[in-house]
């Protein structure tokens, strides 16, 4: 009994080890691979300085932020001020919690799931989530006694309610098909058909919604750095900043995860091993955002509302119906 | 007389125009295809410290000072130059050197203040004074950046390579006379000028 816990203890803590190593590498080099790609979509080189093809610079770019000075301004409210980039961070991490990255292990005759916590609820633990994730910056922008972070915080609060709802709704036809909000249950219903090809205009909600909520252009209202300075972390230095940062790229592979997870049949694929087909899809969909980013200017405050609740929330209540009918006719 | 506010009514902008989906759509299908373009084309970034651009030869960086076809010294210490200079980077001091020609005993340019506006060569009489091309002269103590004659001189005629200011200049210096130098002629005697 007490073997088998301190096995079950240590197979978690392995996993939870690799998954957190994997997301923070992968944070480091996708920001190399944003300021690459980015550079050659606008015929510039991007970094090359540090090591070959700039490869060491998210190392370098690691040092300088640990050894910069951590300023908190004055008259912040310091306990939030030093708590809003960790639950930033935080958030981001936690929801990859649920994500299944390969199909079930069996190893000496026990079957090891290959994601951290299997819920039964794993879709509302990411709306959770993600909901609190909007508090970092809200938080951050209010405690930095600062009128540009002040403006950010707000514009992040205020574009969570154009996107939230549609979010929500677009993620409603997926659970409705798969008949279960775990996502491992999500991706074993994927086996034949992925459900992009049965849920064209959820994914497409999902995918701007998402956007929406990573906070990148074109929806980057709460940082906006041409009017606000750099939005919510306009006071932030050092490591804190770090984190805010960490934060952004690890939702950016929580979201190729999850689009994958959702819509791309998740680690399944051809040939290749699962888990390598999972990482091959994240770094999809995160070069697709890399290249919107490269393209769109930022939507306008309004603009960004009028999208959530004119086109995204009632495409996404008719393409709720619709699925309904077609459940029960079929 | 501010406006009447009654006068501005009915005067407003019209609604701004709606773009219907179709147009919308093509202009991000465009947008997308234009950056995917970029893609495939070269950087144009040039690689500073590895790759060197020759610049124009009259592009404006580090001041010289010039000599003659005959290698002589062409600054006479005329102050135009220090006197235009809207930085005040340039200094100097005057002497009568050899033959009654005007020198300067020193010339000194604080290039930690120079903003290579090149209005010291436009008011230069005599062309000595030039901007040349070569922009690499940052220095990482500010003093050295405090350039004396001897680092300003050097052993050619720069952009204007025929001109010798005292062939030109109506004064006496040794071997030519006044009246003797080029499209001169000789002084008028007073006396004899008379109507």
């Amino acid at each position: 009994m007490v073997l088998d816990w301190l096995l079950g203890m240590i197979v978690l803590l392995v996993k939870l080890g690799l998954i957190l190593g994997a997301l923070l590498f992968g944070a480091a080099y996708l920001v190399w691979a944003e300021r690459k790609f980015l550079a050659r979509l606008q015929i510039r080189l991007g970094p090359n300085r540090a090591g070959k093809f700039g490869l060491l610079q998210p190392i370098a770019d690691a040092m300088k932020m640990l050894t910069k000075e951590d300023l908190v301004p004055d008259g912040a409210d310091t306990f939030v001020f030093k708590l809003a980039p960790v639950v930033v961070a935080v958030t981001a991490m936690l929801m990859f919690a649920v994500v299944p990255v390969a199909p079930d292990l069996v190893l000496f005759g026990r079957s090891i799931p290959m994601v951290i916590a299997d819920l039964n609820v794993g879709l509302l633990f990411i709306f959770a989530l993600s909901s609190l994730g909007v508090y970092g910056v809200a938080l951050g922008g209010w405690a930095s006694n600062s009128k540009f972070a002040l403006l950010g915080g707000i514009r992040g609060a205020a574009q969570m309610i154009s996107y939230e709802l549609a979010l929500g709704l677009s993620l409603v036809p997926v659970v409705m098909l798969a008949g279960s909000m775990s996502l491992t249950e999500i991706v074993a219903a994927q086996e034949r058909v992925p459900f992009i090809i049965l849920q064209p205009i959820s994914f497409a909600i999902f995918v701007i919604s998402a956007m929406a909520e990573s906070k990148r252009i074109p929806f980057d209202l709460p940082e906006a750095e041409n009017e606000l300075g750099a939005g919510f972390h306009t006071e932030y230095s050092g490591m804190r900043f770090g984190l805010f940062f960490i934060g952004e790229y690890v939702h950016i592979q929580v979201l190729g995860a999850l689009t994958a997870v959702f819509f791309l049949g998740g680690w399944r694929g051809p040939l290749l091993p699962p888990v390598i087909w999972l990482v091959l899809k994240i770094i999809f969909v995160a070069l697709i955002m890399i290249w919107i980013r490269g393209t769109l200017p930022r939507l306008r405050y309004d603009q960004l509302m009028a999208l959530g609740w004119k086109v995204l929330i009632p495409a996404a209540l008719v393409n709720i119906v619709l699925t309904g009918v077609l459940i029960l006719l079929v | 007389m501010t406006q009447d506010p009654s006068q501005l009514k009915g005067k407003s902008l019209p609604p701004p125009r709606e773009t219907s989906g179709a147009e919308a759509l093509k202009a991000l299908v465009t947008g997308f295809a234009t950056t995917l373009k970029h893609l495939g084309r070269r950087p144009i970034t040039e690689q500073y410290p590895e790759e060197k651009r020759e610049l124009p030869a009259r592009s404006r960086a580090r001041i010289i000072l010039t000599r003659d076809p005959d290698g002589a010294e062409r600054c006479v210490a005329c102050y135009l130059c220090s006197a235009v200079c809207p930085v005040s980077c340039i200094s100097m001091q005057s002497i009568e050197g050899q033959g009654g020609r005007r020198m300067a005993a020193w010339f000194r340019i604080n290039f930690g203040r120079c903003i290579y506006c090149g209005l010291c060569e436009e008011a230069c009489p005599t062309s000595a004074i030039q901007l040349t091309p070569d922009y690499e002269h940052c220095q990482r103590a500010i003093l050295k950046s405090v350039y004396e004659k001897e680092d300003l001189l050097v052993d050619h005629c720069g952009k204007d390579p025929d001109y010798n200011f005292y062939r030109h200049a109506g004064v006496a210096t040794e071997g030519l006379d006044k009246g003797r130098h080029e499209k001169e002629a000789p002084p008028v005697n007073v006396r004899s000028n008379m109507p």
